[in-house]
């Protein structure tokens, strides 16, 4: 407990008497970790971070911060800052007195809030900007102060409300990686609302993946990917084959109408689960010795790898491949044991 | 496509120089020239005398308290209207607009048998034998039917601004440690100042110059410089001093409005009149 910096106990958020946004949540922040709330728009994970702001008043549970129930905090007394999704700057002022907002509040000493904002403007790399103003910058630029403004306050978490989805690609990219370099400098508790999974899994220690008001599967970027607890977390993190199968015993499921060997167990016996098969797992052989034979329908070229789509029995399946099967050809695809997942059905 | 767009400005542009720049240009004359014909600055030399001056001054004063008053009323009330949901506010704007759908001179008249020696709130004050009052004919009643008819011009104006400002600014000023007071003082006051100069400019201005509500609830007695200039048009026939008069008000608006656009943000256009 002492090491969580934010506990969710029991959170559930009703809007207007009628609309569940969320669900019975339980979430732990630890000190100092990259904590990501993934999901599709609507799923509540905005509302879940303006509760910890202290923006939207639970309708039941307990917010904890360092052990203490912060519900009737308000935002003001938080040591929480936030970097809004549409960054939030202050129009009628300029860069400086943006970043000086906080610590003007504060009533600190007008030679030490210079220091201060000076130290963050470099952080960001804006030093010259102290005078511009906000409508000046570009959509980067002010997001940069945003961050900073947050920053200098020094708060123990800072929320961070999908910031980089203004951004175009290239930019989104190298903001990143820049936060992440900043959240490792300074040392303390990120937590991000993003709806891009890329983005997520490139700059979580930990991610939380909800979906209708709900946390599916708490874990790393690496055990959310690899081990997806279900179907509708394997569809959305990257992309994947599902398909209805029979688990027929330990270590053996059957789907397309033939047994695989896999290394899941506990399901039961003849139980009806969901099979998940990332596109990148399927190894293309001939048709004489693959698993699932099939024609191929289309083939697009995607960079790196080639995305094909293969037509079996009616069923369709994505592969990911740096061979190339063209179009009209008879395939065979391989799967091994251990690139099979097995989902509860419906979960 | 470029020419099509000038042409239809022209009607416009015609109207503004029949209606608008002629009749300045013939004000601005009148002004200049004596009764029959002639130039000359007598008619300005004419004002500068105290009796004039006391006119000036006793209808710029009157119009700086109006307006403070319209501000300090009108600034939380459109405020609370912009803050009700959006069915609510609505129909408080409707209630605010409504009263301007009557005529001007009978919501003043309506005040008259309001404050007037028999009127309704003498009448009351008698029911229950207390003394009654001089309400009507004095620099308060002037005020008030100022502050009355003017005020929607300083609510709807603030309340534009208001309604129109990005609800997160607020939020993000909390977020960094401000209170409701602090995000008042440093965040929502200044975004509306657009809003609050063009209510300032929208009320003083009519205040300034009106002359039916000095005439019906000052009695007459408190001549402002509207009833001057009425005056000199419609009983005394000297429309060269009236000329004069109308251009050193119009001259006093310009500065103060001047003054007040000073302290806009010249990057921030939005809601500004000027």
């Amino acid at each position: 407990m002492s090491q969580n910096i934010i506990d969710l106990k029991n959170i559930t958020k009703i809007f207007d008497d009628e609309t569940l946004v969320l669900d019975n949540i339980n979430l732990y922040i630890r000190k100092n970790e990259f904590l990501t709330l993934l999901g599709p728009s609507g799923c509540g994970k905005t509302t879940t971070l303006r509760i910890i702001g202290g923006f939207e008043y639970p309708t039941e549970g307990d917010v904890f911060f360092e052990g203490k129930r912060i519900n009737d905090l308000p935002p003001y007394k938080r040591q929480i800052n936030t970097v809004f999704q549409k960054y939030a700057l202050f129009p009628h002022m300029n860069i400086f007195e943006n970043i000086a907002f906080g610590l003007r509040i504060k009533k600190m000493p007008e030679k030490e809030i210079k220091i201060k904002v000076e130290e963050m403007l470099q952080l960001v790399g804006l030093q010259n900007f102290a005078k511009r103003s906000v409508e000046s910058l570009s959509g980067g630029q002010q997001q940069r102060v945003a961050i900073a403004r947050a920053l200098v306050n020094e708060p123990e978490v800072l929320l961070l409300d999908e910031p980089l989805g203004a951004l175009d690609l290239k930019l989104r990219k190298g903001m990143q990686i820049e936060l992440k370099k900043i959240q490792q400098e300074v040392g303390i508790t990120f937590v991000y609302v993003t709806h891009d999974q890329e983005e997520a899994l490139t700059m979580s220690d930990t991610i939380a993946v909800m979906n209708e008001g709900k946390i599916q599967q708490i874990g790393t970027p690496e055990d959310i990917y690899n081990e997806p607890k279900t179907a509708f977390i394997a569809d959305f993190i990257g992309e994947s084959n599902i398909v209805k199968g029979i688990m027929i015993r330990d270590y053996l499921v059957e789907f397309a109408n033939r047994t695989f060997e896999c290394v899941d167990k506990d399901f039961g016996e003849n139980t009806e689960v969901e099979v998940v098969v990332r596109p990148e797992d399927i190894e293309i052989t001939s048709a004489e010795t693959g698993m699932l034979k099939g024609e191929v329908i289309t083939s697009t070229f995607k960079g790196v790898h080639y995305e094909m789509i293969v037509k079996e029995n009616g069923r369709h399946w994505m592969i990911h491949s740096t061979d190339m099967a063209p179009v009209g050809s008879y395939i065979g695809m391989n799967i091994g044991p251990d690139l099979i997942h097995i989902m509860e059905k419906g979960a | 496509m470029k020419s099509n767009q000038k042409i239809l400005a022209y009607p416009y542009v015609v109207w503004l120089v029949i209606f608008i720049v002629v009749p300045l240009i013939l004000v601005l004359y009148f002004s200049l020239s004596f009764r029959d014909g002639g130039l000359t600055l007598e008619n300005y030399r004419r004002f500068m005398t105290p009796i004039y001056g006391k006119v000036l001054y006793r209808s710029l004063k009157l119009a700086f308290i109006s307006t403070v008053f319209c501000l300090i009323l009108g600034y939380p009330m459109a405020m609370i209207i912009a803050r009700a949901d959006i069915s609510k506010r609505n129909l408080m704007v409707l209630l605010f607009v409504l009263p301007m759908w009557m005529n001007f001179l009978l919501r003043t008249y309506a005040w008259m048998t309001l404050l007037g020696k028999n009127g309704v709130i003498n009448n009351v004050l008698g029911y229950f034998n207390l003394p009654t009052l001089n309400l009507l004919y004095n620099n308060g009643a002037v005020i008030l039917g100022m502050i009355y008819n003017f005020i929607p011009f300083m609510v709807l104006p603030i309340y534009s601004v208001l309604a129109k400002m990005d609800k997160t600014l607020i939020e993000a000023a909390k977020d960094l440690g401000a209170n409701e007071i602090t995000v008042f003082r440093k965040v929502t006051f200044p975004l509306s100042l657009p809003g609050v100069i063009t209510g300032i400019t929208m009320v003083f201005m009519p205040a300034v110059s009106t002359f039916v509500i000095p005439k019906l609830l000052g009695g007459g007695q408190f001549m402002l410089i509207g009833n001057l200039v009425e005056q000199q048009f419609t009983y005394v026939y000297d429309w060269n001093f009236g000329s004069a008069i109308s251009i050193i008000m119009m001259i006093f608006i310009l500065i103060a409005m001047a003054i007040t656009t000073k302290y806009e943000d010249p990057a921030e256009e939005s809601g500004g009149l000027w």
